[in-house]
């Protein structure tokens, strides 16, 4: 068996003659958490649609623990960019929390409890009862990471998740998810437009380009565990990391080279 | 805001009552050809309390509900299954556009000889009258589901038949709810009518068409008149209620998106 959890070989993907992938290779090792950057449009929800089995993607493979994908995998879950369609108007906070875990088993009473116990790990407990419509953005958001975590998947996507959330609770989020993927060893793909963001909670960054979509970089990111909004952020690997990243992103706006920095 | 809406529209109510009234006692109509509101009412009173006017209304009331039932039934699985799948969708919606402006009024004799029973005749046809608001309904509510909630619950492993019965149904049923309210007024239209037509003594249309007989009643037949438009808006009223109840969500959803 491959140590990578995920394995994406020569994935194209277009929308009519409009080719957002072209020919696009990443390898994930089981475990790792993965930053994705890139200008916007440049196919990074397209890029997880495939991965998730939502789209069939018009050309290459994406393998998942040795088996190219056919379909919706399972233990899978994603947090989608667009949040509030996300989540269903008809059912309570609770309820939304609680849906996925259906296809888990257990009672209602253990589903529940599950939900309001992942609720208050992204600061919402006593929202549970609520329904969508009455929370803010940031607090929708924050009801569908925890749908999300409250499945327990061994591998989750995030579609730019703490994008409406407020600068405190966003760190709040950023060391949930950190702490997630410590304690239960889930391979993460988050995708964000914060660049501070990518080098803080990635083990790796990679920087998508547009025309044609593709890794234009991957940079590994060493920096002493465990990481701290203060201390880290203050390092200096990672100013010098960020600011490579951001030269990255803004080159990759106009089509560019592969550069593979080890 | 609800409060003085229901005062303005009881005032309308009471001001038309009194216009209809003086227009006849002042001579300006034949008290003769058309009896003054406060016989009319008056008339609509007793009525309420006779228990053989009260078992036509019954009558009517049965055939009504029975077709509206049928009808939402017939219409909301007749709609899932011609929403299963987008070219049938589209030839589907052909169809109706074809079939819908046939008025099933126009369809009352065929009815009439058709069925052995005077009220299931009736009824197969307010099924007719009334699928085709709910249909109609149903195939945009279904085509309009949002597609990131499908791909929301697709992700989490759930199936076609699980994602059809979780989002697609409860998304689409404010809409359906509004086709049968819709569906249950032009329902009454045709019950009565049909009531009417056929000439018996069934129903509120029966009862209209009797006192229509020897030279006429015209106090019953506006009383009989005033009794099937208070039956349209008291059903009309409480489907509303019940819309606004059970779909919360969705008025608030519509409400925070304009
Ligand atoms: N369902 C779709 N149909 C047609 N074009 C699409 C669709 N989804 C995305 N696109 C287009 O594909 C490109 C990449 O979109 P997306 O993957 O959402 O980029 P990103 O998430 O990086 O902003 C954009 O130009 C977008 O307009
Ligand atoms: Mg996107």
């Amino acid at each position: 068996m491959s140590e990578n959890m995920l394995e994406i070989d020569g994935l194209t993907h277009s929308y009519g003659d409009h080719t957002v992938l072209e020919k696009m290779s990443l390898r994930v090792p089981r475990g790792e958490l993965v930053s994705i950057v890139g200008p916007s449009g440049c196919g990074k929800s397209t890029l997880l649609r495939c991965i998730a089995g939502l789209v069939r993607p018009t050309g290459g493979r994406v393998v998942l623990d040795g088996t190219a994908i056919d379909g919706v995998p399972d233990e899978l879950a994603v947090v989608f960019q667009d949040y509030s369609r996300s989540l269903l108007p008809w059912l309570t906070v609770r309820d939304n929390v609680a849906l996925p875990l259906r296809r888990r088993g257990g009672s209602r009473a253990e589903r529940r409890a599950a939900a309001e116990e992942a609720l208050t790990s992204v600061g919402l407990d006593g929202a549970g009862r609520k329904y969508p419509w009455q929370l803010s953005g940031g607090m929708q958001q924050r009801v569908s990471i925890a749908r999300a975590l409250a499945y327990r998947p061994s591998l989750l996507l995030m579609d730019e998740p703490f994008g409406s959330v407020d600068a405190q609770t966003r760190e709040d989020l950023e060391d949930l998810v950190l702490r997630v993927h410590r304690d239960e060893g889930m391979t993460i793909l988050l995708v964000t437009h914060d660049i501070d963001e990518s080098v803080y909670v990635g083990d790796r960054v990679v920087v998508l380009g547009r025309d044609p979509g593709g890794v234009r970089a991957e940079l590994p990111v060493h920096l002493p565990a465990p990481r701290d909004q203060t201390t880290t952020r203050a390092h200096p690997d990672f100013v010098s990391l960020r600011t490579e990243v951001s030269t990255l992103v803004r080159g990759a706006a106009a089509p560019t080279k592969t550069v593979v920095h080890e | 805001m609800r409060h003085s809406r229901l005062a303005l529209g009881a005032v309308g109510v009471a001001g038309a009552v009194a216009v209809a009234e003086l227009v006849v006692r002042t001579g300006l109509v034949d008290a003769e050809a058309v009896p003054p509101a406060s016989t009319v009412l008056r008339r609509a009173a007793e009525m309420s309390v006779d228990g053989a006017y009260l078992a036509q209304v019954g009558q009517t009331v049965r055939v009504w509900f029975g077709g509206l039932l049928l009808a939402t039934a017939a219409a909301v699985l007749l709609g899932l299954v011609l929403s299963s799948a987008p070219w049938l969708n589209r030839a589907a919606r052909l169809v109706v556009e074809v079939l819908r402006p046939i008025p099933a009024l126009a369809l009352i004799p065929l009815a009439l000889v058709s069925f052995s029973s005077q009220s299931q005749g009736r009824t197969a046809l307010v099924f007719y009258a009334c699928t085709w608001p709910i249909l109609i309904n149903t195939l945009y509510a279904l085509r309009d589901v949002d597609p990131v909630a499908k791909e929301t619950l697709r992700s989490f492993g759930f199936g076609k038949v699980a994602v059809l019965l979780r989002v697609s149904l409860p998304s689409s049923a404010p809409f359906v709810a509004t086709g049968v309210r819709i569906a249950a007024s032009v329902g009454l239209v045709v019950v009565v009518s049909t009531e009417l037509i056929a000439g018996g003594a069934d129903g509120v249309g029966g009862f209209l068409s009797q006192s229509q007989t020897g030279g006429g009643q015209p106090d019953y037949m506006l009383a009989g008149a005033v009794w099937a438009g208070l039956l349209g808006l008291v059903v009309n009223a409480v489907l509303t209620a019940l819309e606004r109840r059970a779909f919360r969500w969705h008025l608030a959803g519509t409400e925070a998106a304009t």
